[in-house]
């Protein structure tokens, strides 16, 4: 009985690893082609042995502008997560506290709609008010994936703070501004905190909306890595630096707050 | 006075700026797609929108490339949805236990989910390179025949699979994890008393109770694999020629490279409705087997 638990043991731990391996494989992947020469990932066989090269990352930067384009998916990224926090904590406040579910399952709605069928009507009206490749129409469209992250976080979040604190508050003469202002939002932190992230990552990777929406002005970095396609011949070691730029800052976020992020993808779970 | 007028609709000065949002940015685009799907447009200022009734929807329905697209969503979908499935649930029962590492396993299992999706197609595409990937160097050095993977027809969509399958999977893992922690300890007490098989105990404890939670996980993931656009995109495009073109895909090239806009609006107000629909059939299953359980 006690050998067979050993070896079931070292059965399970071995398959979890290989479980492991496999998931991270392209990560591997991406950084060790990143070191390398056209001229070595071109010749299958030398998989693991090679010289690294920082030259591509120096290419990136200096031949693609990626500085440019990091600058723009921040300013998009902050700006959207900015402004889903300005009106999603006071209507995440309101639903949970007054128990408007309507609104809250409205905004449930962005989730379940394909995204093209706002882009339709974006691309015509932004195209018309000249705001086609302005951070203006970039950060708008980016808060139809910050807001409801922001929303529903913090709806639980905000339900499952004691009444207790607010009457407190209402006893003190505060009015109710004051009360969400000066008592609840403060305590908040945690939940604000898994939001923003959520938001941030998920306007950081967006594709889609920014692909059609941004021009060369305000290109973010999922659209600068994909015209690398449009290059005759692929250009790998800088596409594979080009990868690893655009994910480092997301993976650190996910590796330093790891805790904030299962938070924030379970509470899009159980929303969901 | 201005205070107690705030006072009393306080309700609604936290919600209105949200609520604008909502009818300006959500409502008023579904409204105009809706309508759209109802006019023939290329985007051209010279002509205007012109009525056409229900003749987008009548040539969707006959569009050859339409269906293609359906079957080619279908078949993405729930083959990603399945081997997510019993990938997730499988890998789940397996990382459940005490180890040394299974912190940093759940940190693994966290960073597909959130690496930017063109990236990470991208590289993809690499490891899938016909000449130059590492799976074909790896087919031959077992004597096997190299694939062309992204760039054949047949072989495709399986291999779109594979990357969803492989960026999605932990999503499936983390709930069914989450979900294993609560289930409640007295079902196995009793099976321990009759002497029940640990296989027994998995299948007659453990996967019937984990139900609502792989529900709970299908139905987000199947929501999102449906709608899937980055990762093909940023690898085929949908090719070669429309071999990967799901619904999300054609949508996208009948209105931003056709500007064909009453047909593109008619297809996705097709594909809103068939999301909807599948949404809604999955909450009555999990509602269902809520209550039998």
């Amino acid at each position: 009985m006690k050998k067979r638990n050993a070896f079931a043991r070292l059965l399970s731990n071995t398959a979890t690893w290989l479980v492991l391996f496999v998931f991270s494989f392209p990560f591997i992947w991406m950084v060790m082609a990143s070191f390398k020469t056209q001229v070595q990932i071109q010749s299958p066989g030398n998989f693991f042995w090679f010289r690294p090269t920082g030259r591509n990352y120096a290419e990136v930067f200096n031949q693609y502008h990626f500085f440019k384009y990091m600058i723009n998916s921040f300013i998009v990224a902050i700006g959207s997560t900015l402004a889903s926090l300005l009106l999603g904590l006071p209507a995440a406040y309101g639903i949970a506290r007054y128990r408007l579910n309507g609104l809250g399952l409205t905004i449930l709605a962005a989730r379940i709609i394909p995204g093209i069928s706002f882009l339709i009507p974006w691309f015509i009206i932004f195209n018309s008010l000249g705001l086609v490749d302005t951070y203006t129409a970039l950060i708008l469209s980016h808060m139809l994936v910050g807001l409801p992250f922001v929303i529903w976080i913090m709806i639980s979040y905000f339900e499952a703070l004691p009444h207790e604190i607010e009457e407190a508050g209402a006893i003190d003469g505060c009015g109710k501004m004051k009360v969400f202002l000066r008592i609840v939002l403060p305590i908040s932190g945690p939940g604000v905190m898994t939001a923003s992230l959520m938001s941030i990552i998920f306007s950081w990777n967006n594709f889609m909306f920014s692909i059609i929406l941004a021009g060369e002005k305000t290109k973010t970095l999922p659209i600068a890595i994909f015209n690398f396609l449009s290059y005759s011949e692929v250009n790998w070691g800088g596409l594979m630096a080009a990868a690893c730029i655009i994910t480092l800052p997301v993976l650190v976020i996910a590796l330093a707050a790891q805790k904030f992020i299962i938070n924030g993808l379970a509470a899009g779970a159980v929303k969901g | 006075m201005l205070a107690s007028w705030m006072e009393k609709r306080f309700k609604w000065i936290v919600t209105l700026p949200a609520l604008l949002f909502v009818l300006v940015m959500m409502a008023f685009p579904i409204a105009y797609t809706l309508r759209l799907s109802f006019f023939e447009w290329s985007m051209s200022a010279a002509s205007p929108p012109k009525w056409v009734g229900l003749d987008n929807y009548i040539a969707l329905f006959k569009d050859g490339r339409f269906w293609h697209a359906l079957g080619a969503t279908a078949y993405f979908s729930f083959g990603a949805l399945a081997a997510e499935t019993v990938l997730g649930v499988a890998i789940a029962l397996l990382l459940h236990r005490e180890f040394r590492g299974r912190g940093l396993a759940k940190t693994i299992f966290l960073l597909p989910m959130v690496a930017t999706p063109v990236a990470m197609g991208l590289v993809w595409v690499l490891i899938y390179e016909p000449t130059n990937g590492i799976f074909n160097a790896l087919l031959q050095a077992i004597g096997l025949k190299p694939l062309h993977w992204l760039g054949s027809i047949g072989q495709v969509i399986p291999s779109l699979m594979v990357i969803d399958i492989w960026q999605w999977t932990p999503m499936v893992c983390l709930i069914v994890m989450a979900g294993l922690t609560t289930l409640p300890q007295e079902p196995y007490e009793s099976a321990d008393v009759d002497g029940a098989s640990r296989r027994q105990k998995l299948w007659y404890i453990t996967l019937p109770l984990l139900r609502p939670t792989i529900l709970t996980a299908v139905m987000l993931r199947l929501i999102d694999v449906i709608k899937t656009f980055d990762i093909i995109y940023a690898t085929t495009q949908g090719g070669p020629g429309t071999a990967s073109e799901t619904l999300n895909i054609y949508g996208y090239v009948l209105a931003f490279q056709y500007f064909k806009l009453g047909l593109a609006s008619s297809l996705l107000v097709v594909f809103f409705l068939l999301v909807m629909g599948l949404t809604l059939a999955l909450i009555v299953v999990r509602r269902n087997t809520e209550v039998s359980s």
